[in-house]
């Protein structure tokens, strides 16, 4: 199982960034704990310069914008 | 995707060629004459609405490729120990071209400050990346002409670099926030940004148009519609009393309508066209946008989670200063 965080202050870019994992994981059979991370100071421990971020496992795979399908699904590989 | 570009290309070209004919085939089309105010209205519809759509559609995929060249951890690694002046050059200049989204102002600004980009340099680039964006650009274009929207780009620049440089002055460093300034960002790993090939970046400028073109759109169809209502009856000089350019408190009273007011260039720019065309002076009018656009309440409050009320006084206050004296000096120069 793939502990997911996603990284955002709640605008609209995260939510469709948490949708999109969602789908595609789901797509690939892959079961994850979702979780989202809303508080700015929680954010920050990341280092990231824009959201929305993502974080698999503990390590940041994407910041700033909705990522590609493409991308989504090469972290499910 | 790339082999289909020479055609959509075309297409623009011969589309943007074509606009009067396009809105007086639908005029014919919907059997309306222009020599009444509801024909004349339908008319402006038809003719701005696919001229503005395809103008955004240009600006935006360009700088969705441009913005490949300027990830913001880039535009930091440029900006860290700058001094005062060049670095807010610099900054309000990468503000234009980095990509940015408001939500993003609070990691950014920390990531900026902890990673030793000076207050006033960041600054800068928080007031010029929100301000001089490419939907007002594209918008500008359409509605007003290159003129506007060259000089709506400098005017831009020039009062973030200098709100940024007073704030940098002011050294404002004890008014961030404790937690925020307990954060050290060190070296921070960067991934390398550079190495694109051409193909990604136009999928970016591709993927750039359907995420902001597919957020705007409808605004600017409801901005045009609205902006057409006011073409076709409101009538001529109407305006005039009210935000004319010899009415010296519309320039101040626009600032302050345009603080609580959160929309986008997209929504605001065809209906303040319209204003003009019935007297509003352009000055006025610019200073209302820039306040619309530049300085929003809802912003200001999640800027409250990392500065104190002295440093968001300060900001607001310079900022707001620049907008009135740029609605001055057009109000009297044009």
């Amino acid at each position: 199982m793939k502990n997911v965080k996603i990284l955002g202050t709640g605008c609209r870019n995260c939510q469709t960034t948490r949708n999109l994992v969602e789908e595609v994981a789901k797509a690939k059979g892959v079961i994850i704990e979702l979780e989202k991370v809303e508080k700015i100071e929680d954010i920050m421990r990341y280092r990231i310069l824009a959201t929305p971020g993502v974080v698999i496992d503990g390590v940041v795979v994407h910041s700033g914008g909705i990522p590609e399908r493409g991308t989504v699904e090469r972290w499910f590989e | 995707m790339l082999r289909g570009l020479p055609i959509v290309l075309i297409i623009w070209v011969l589309a943007y060629t074509h606009l009067t004919e396009l809105a007086d085939f639908s005029i014919a089309l919907l059997h309306l004459e222009r020599t009444s105010a509801f024909g004349e209205a339908v008319y402006f519809f038809c003719y701005e609405v696919p001229k503005v759509l395809l103008l955004l559609i240009g600006i935006v995929f360009i700088m969705g490729i441009i913005q490949t060249f300027f990830a913001p951890e880039r535009t930091r690694a440029l900006l860290a120990g700058r001094r005062l002046g060049i670095g807010n050059l610099m900054a309000a200049s990468l503000g234009i071209v980095t990509p940015f989204c408001s939500c993003s102002a609070v990691p950014l600004f920390i990531g900026f400050v902890t990673a030793g980009v000076p207050l006033g340099v960041t600054f800068s680039f928080l007031i010029s990346a929100p301000m001089v964006n490419e939907v007002a650009l594209a918008l500008l274009l359409g509605l007003f002409g290159w003129k506007v929207a060259v000089l709506y780009l400098g005017m831009g620049l020039i009062i973030a670099i200098v709100a940024g440089s007073i704030i940098g002055m002011l050294r404002m460093e004890q008014y961030l926030e404790d937690w925020v300034r307990a954060i050290h960002f060190g070296n921070v790993a960067t991934q390398d940004y550079t190495n694109f090939i051409w193909s990604q970046r136009i999928a970016a400028g591709i993927k750039h148009v359907r995420e902001i073109v597919g957020r705007v759109w409808l605004y600017v169809v409801i901005g045009v519609g609205l902006g057409a209502i006011i073409h076709g009856y409101v009538p001529e000089d109407f305006m005039a009393a009210l935000m004319g350019r010899d009415v010296w408190w519309a320039v101040p009273m626009a600032v302050i309508l345009g603080v609580p007011m959160y929309s986008n260039a997209a929504g605001i720019i065809p209906i303040v066209e319209a204003l003009i065309g019935k007297g509003a002076a352009l000055g006025t009018t610019l200073a209302f946008m820039m306040s619309v656009i530049a300085l929003s309440a809802p912003e200001l409050l999640i800027l409250r989670k990392v500065l104190k009320w002295p440093l968001i006084a300060t900001f607001v206050g310079v900022v707001a200063t620049g907008i009135l004296l740029v609605g001055y000096v057009f109000n009297w120069v044009l």
